[in-house]
């Protein structure tokens, strides 16, 4: 290290197989199976690490998730203008689809779109429980 | 960065067309949205103003195929060339794997493409990021206008890339005239930039 600069143009972002196949497991059992329509791993750069869904949804997810990322930043950065670290709740209610934001860690972003059948409260705490779970198998 | 997804073998890396307002970044993607219709599965994102700015960026997924086995696909982008928008100019480089900064060749532009490279370099430079060490292409767009002065190659070549010293374009954005070839080889060099992961 010592250089400021990396000495590659990107970071080096590798996940093994065992740990995407734990990771979308994850998502299924906690998220889809609770009734989420469509949940996505993503970076902040907007890439897509894990995607899974109910089987219904026909969303372009690429497109979904270059906007995500930048509509996370974009909130993130006026959090900072008006003095807050963060805003902790990111949350775009439809009439019959929501996408809920969430942070993983200081890399990745959680969005799951749901409809009315989830209340944002199970939302939120099966997101929750998620992302712990995520960071384990991350940090491995 | 770039994204390697191991287990389905796939890499997903982000291009960004960076270059002074009203350059012709949008139209590069346009052209190659046009172009390439039958390939590019979803619409073009376009995040714009109600004269036609771009505010936030542009977006456009290409898969451009198999390399060293890997399915790739190269997330297109563009920035807000306007000077007020460099908060979200700033957003949209987070993670870039390429460059092409698109420059206006004409004569009255000559000064904001070099105060746009040097927003690209300070812009890097806060991710952490050298201009000289990302792979860069630059394209000297508007080769086509007739009807006003536009800069001499060597001109742009001097005021741009003498220290760079990258790839570079004379082009028409609105004619198609060196789109592709710049497309081409800015993806050349960020897959080559990453062939030591792909390994």
């Amino acid at each position: 290290m010592g250089s400021n600069y990396d000495d590659y143009s990107f970071s080096e972002i590798v996940l093994g197989q065992e740990q995407l196949d734990s990771i979308e497991t994850i998502l299924t059992d906690e998220l889809v199976e609770s009734g989420v329509h469509s949940v996505l791993l993503i970076d902040l750069a907007g890439n897509i690490i894990a995607h899974r869904d109910n089987g219904n949804c026909d969303h372009d997810v690429y497109s979904l998730s270059a906007l995500a990322s930048a509509n996370f930043a974009a909130v993130d950065t006026m959090a900072k203008i008006v003095g807050e670290e963060e805003f902790s709740l990111l949350f775009h209610k439809g009439e019959n689809e929501s996408i809920h934001f969430s942070k993983v860690n200081d890399e990745f972003l959680l969005i799951a779109v749901f409809g009315k059948k989830v209340t944002l409260g199970l939302l939120r705490l099966k997101v929750a429980e998620a992302i712990e779970k995520i960071n384990t198998i991350i940090q491995q | 960065m770039a994204f390697v997804n191991m287990k389905s073998k796939e890499v997903q890396a982000k291009i960004v067309f960076y270059g002074p307002g009203r350059g012709g970044k949008t139209t590069n993607l346009e052209y190659i949205y046009g172009k390439f219709r039958e390939r590019i599965k979803s619409e073009m994102v376009s995040i714009k103003t109600h004269g036609d700015r771009t505010l936030f960026f542009d977006f456009l997924p290409f898969d451009i195929g198999k390399i060293m086995g890997y399915d790739v696909k190269v997330q297109l982008y563009t920035v807000p060339g306007q000077v007020k928008y460099d908060a979200t100019r700033k957003l949209v480089l987070k993670g870039v794997d390429g460059v092409v900064f698109v420059a206006d060749s004409q004569v009255e532009q000559r000064k904001k493409n070099v105060q746009a490279l040097k927003n690209l370099q300070d812009n890097l430079a806060t991710y952490k990021k050298s201009i000289f060490k990302v792979p860069l292409v630059l394209q000297y767009n508007k080769r086509d206008l007739k009807d006003v002065p536009i800069l001499p190659m060597e001109v742009m070549e001097k005021d741009l890339n003498s220290q760079l010293k990258v790839p570079s374009f004379g082009a028409s954005a609105v004619t198609g005239h060196n789109v592709v070839p710049t497309l081409k080889k800015i993806i050349s060099a960020t897959m080559a930039s990453m062939q030591n992961v792909l390994k």
